[in-house]
């Protein structure tokens, strides 16, 4: 068992960005995993805000969950702007 | 012993007491008591390392004469050094290391502060950037000096012993200084004559949330770094860091 | 190569048509490299083999960070001094992403740890060896992470994907420890003195061969590396990755105007590679049985500081505790 709580670190690395899972810590509380995960992803100026969470806290899809979650998505080609043919003369749309 | 001018002996005061510092930092290199403190430590002594070049590179030039940082680093004897006696002293355990660590960020930090509207722009430059670091520094060791002062028994007690152990060094932190006033008057630096109660205000607020105890004031101490008199500990410490320098004065590294 | 000998708990490599739809999936995957991703079905010894490889890599940079430790306090300059502390500590977060990535398999960093104090996990054999002099800072930077970086690049696209981001990143930072390394070097051969010279050459004597062992022993003598290759957690045999090494790296010997203590290295215009002497293999594998010139020292330092920090971070996780209930009473 460890002794500290793992953390799930996010990095937001520019302004106008979403924070991107970058990896985990150890730390005793989340404030202190903050420090941490500044200390350790964020030495060469990588970013300019963070989140952390308790990996315990963290719901994952399922990996049998795959296909009745992400397949039925795959025919809806009328969700993409590519599927209206318009005459050129409409110009960009 | 050479004595330099008011300006200069201040910029040496920063800049070997920054570089001290993390030499005691770097002493932990393998061995910090969680390998994210690892991270932690080296942070700080990379920026500690930072400033004490930021400060030497002007001393250097006031000096002229050829010399430059890493002659003032590497070629300096004990006596000429002017680090505060608190930052030369063991590392001990975490303890002592995180109380000199916390009570060194309370001076830089508040000292810092005043710099960064100093006259002499150049030191106003030089504090404004490190002042960024410090705040961080200073935030870090008052969250640990909380965790440690009111954790376990073990820790606290731990944290009433090196308390002990320091504290008597602390008198440097809080004495006036008359070249520092005259600094001051001249213009080059803010007055520092604050300093003292804030540094003390800082080390009452941590102290209250740790639940530790801050002791008397410090009586006046027979050493001072300011006339390079040291503790025995400050010789060992620069025979290792310069020795390279010394052993082979001609080489190039 | 950082993690030496990782036993994959395989003895032949299976065909498809011998495995069950759920491993033949997986493994149609891998072949077509779609990165197997942390909550993924994968075969147990899958699992357990990159455990072992993982924690091996990340042991290896923490327990790496002491050979240069050794010198931290003794840097010549200041700014040697900050390139090789910032050395270190990547070394230290390298670990740490390292067993990041470890424990999206389901295994616990400080249960690791454990096995490597008592013995039962591997690091990498180099960090055995004592540093004696400032050109071994030179030297390890140039041969220790140039050894690595050959092995780590190919890893960047190894099948594990938490283990393939951390191994990005890692190249990413590293690029600028070997060109620390070898500028140090450098600069003491074309503007140091005679003394320095002397130091570059007694490193680079004492380093290359414990360098070329990094890569792990000859294929003949790598009974896992079939299923590792099958697995795409190893990406090249360690003779390839020897090989590599070896021709990437006597150009750059020869810039520096030194040489190698072996005296069978010469061209092959036929191989188009370079000709190598016999590794003592004798050495290698008492060094990796813990009867290296170093082991016990790197051991026992890494074991004090777990000890003598158990202080520390229990008290941290009571503060914690006492702020939680603060905050729920108030």
């Amino acid at each position: 068992m460890s002794e500290w709580t793992l953390y799930e670190v996010f990095i937001r690395s520019k302004h106008g960005l979403n924070h991107k899972h970058v990896g985990s810590v150890h730390a005793v509380d989340a404030e202190m995993a903050i420090e941490n995960a500044r200390d350790l992803y964020t030495r060469r100026n990588e970013g300019v805000s963070i989140w952390v969470a308790p990996s315990a806290a963290i719901t994952a899809t399922a990996s049998d969950e795959k296909e009745p979650l992400f397949d039925p998505s795959e025919d809806k080609v009328y969700r993409h702007a590519s599927f209206y043919e318009l005459p050129d003369e409409v110009g960009h749309m | 012993m050479t004595k330099y001018d008011d300006l200069t002996e201040f910029l040496l005061r920063l800049g070997d007491s920054a570089l001290v510092h993390a030499q005691r930092l770097c002493e932990w290199t393998g061995r910090a008591p969680a390998l994210e403190e690892e991270m932690g430590m080296m942070n700080v002594g990379l920026d500690l390392v930072g400033q004490a070049r930021n400060w030497y590179e002007y001393a250097a030039e006031r000096i002229g004469d050829g010399t430059d940082a890493d002659t003032l680093a590497f070629r300096r004897d004990e006596r000429a050094f002017r680090n505060l006696l608190l930052v030369e002293q063991p590392n001990g355990d975490f303890a002592v290391t995180m109380t000199k660590q916390f009570f060194y960020d309370a001076w830089q930090y508040h000292l810092l502060t005043a710099l960064q509207h100093s006259g002499d722009e150049r030191i106003a430059a030089i504090a404004t950037k490190s002042l960024k670091e410090v705040t961080y520094h200073l935030r870090r060791s008052s969250q640990w000096i909380e965790r440690l002062g009111d954790g376990t028994d073990e820790s606290h007690q731990r944290m009433e012993k090196a308390i002990d152990t320091v504290w008597r060094f602390t008198f440097e932190m809080v004495e006036a200084n008359d070249s520092e006033s005259a600094l001051a008057s001249s213009g080059v630096i803010p007055s520092l004559a604050d300093l003292p109660e804030q540094w003390l205000a800082t080390v009452n607020d941590v102290f209250r949330n740790a639940t530790l105890t801050v002791p008397d004031a410090p009586s006046t101490f027979y050493l001072s770094a300011r006339t390079g008199m040291h503790t025995e500990h400050l010789g060992i410490l620069l025979a290792e860091m310069q020795f390279l320098q010394r052993a082979y004065p001609d080489a190039s590294w | 190569m950082y993690a030496q000998q990782v036993e994959t708990g395989t003895k032949a490599v299976k065909s498809l048509a011998e495995m069950g739809p759920e491993e033949r999936a997986f493994q149609e995957k891998i072949d077509a490299e779609i990165k197997i991703e942390a909550k993924n079905w994968m075969p147990d010894n899958y699992r357990k083999t990159l455990i072992r490889q993982i924690s091996q890599h990340a042991h290896s940079e923490i327990v790496g960070m002491l050979p240069e430790g050794n010198w931290v306090t003794r840097a010549p300059t200041l700014k040697r001094k900050l390139q090789l502390m910032a050395k270190i500590q990547d070394e230290a977060g390298h670990g740490l992403y390292l067993y990041s990535a470890m424990e999206t398999l389901g295994a616990d960093r400080d249960e690791e740890i454990e096995k490597l104090h008592s013995g039962r996990a591997k690091y990498s054999s180099i960090f055995n060896y004592p540093t004696l002099n400032w050109a071994d800072m030179g030297a390890v930077g140039w041969l220790v992470d140039g050894a690595a970086i050959v092995n780590q690049v190919p890893l960047q696209r190894t099948s594990y994907g938490p283990y393939s981001r951390a191994m990005i990143r890692i190249c990413k930072e590293e690029s600028f420890h070997q060109r620390q390394g070898y500028e140090i070097l450098l600069h003491m051969m074309r503007h140091g003195t005679q003394v320095q010279k002397d130091m570059v050459q007694d490193a680079i004597n004492r380093l290359w061969w414990p360098s070329l062992m990094m890569f792990g022993p000859s294929d003949a003598e790598s009974p896992n590396s079939a299923q590792s290759l099958a697995w795409k957690i190893k990406r090249h045999t360690n003779d390839e990755l020897r090989q590599r090494f070896i021709d990437q790296t006597i150009p750059q010997l020869e810039l520096l105007g030194c040489t190698v203590p072996d005296p069978d290295l010469k061209w092959n215009e036929e191989r188009g590679h370079y000709d190598f002497g016999e590794i003592q293999w004798d050495e290698f594998y008492e060094v990796l049985k813990g009867n290296g010139p170093c082991n016990r020292e790197r051991l026992e330092t890494r074991r004090n500081a777990t000890q003598d920090g158990a202080w520390v971070r229990e008290a941290a996780v009571a503060h914690a505790n006492k702020k939680q209930k603060q905050q729920a009473a108030a």
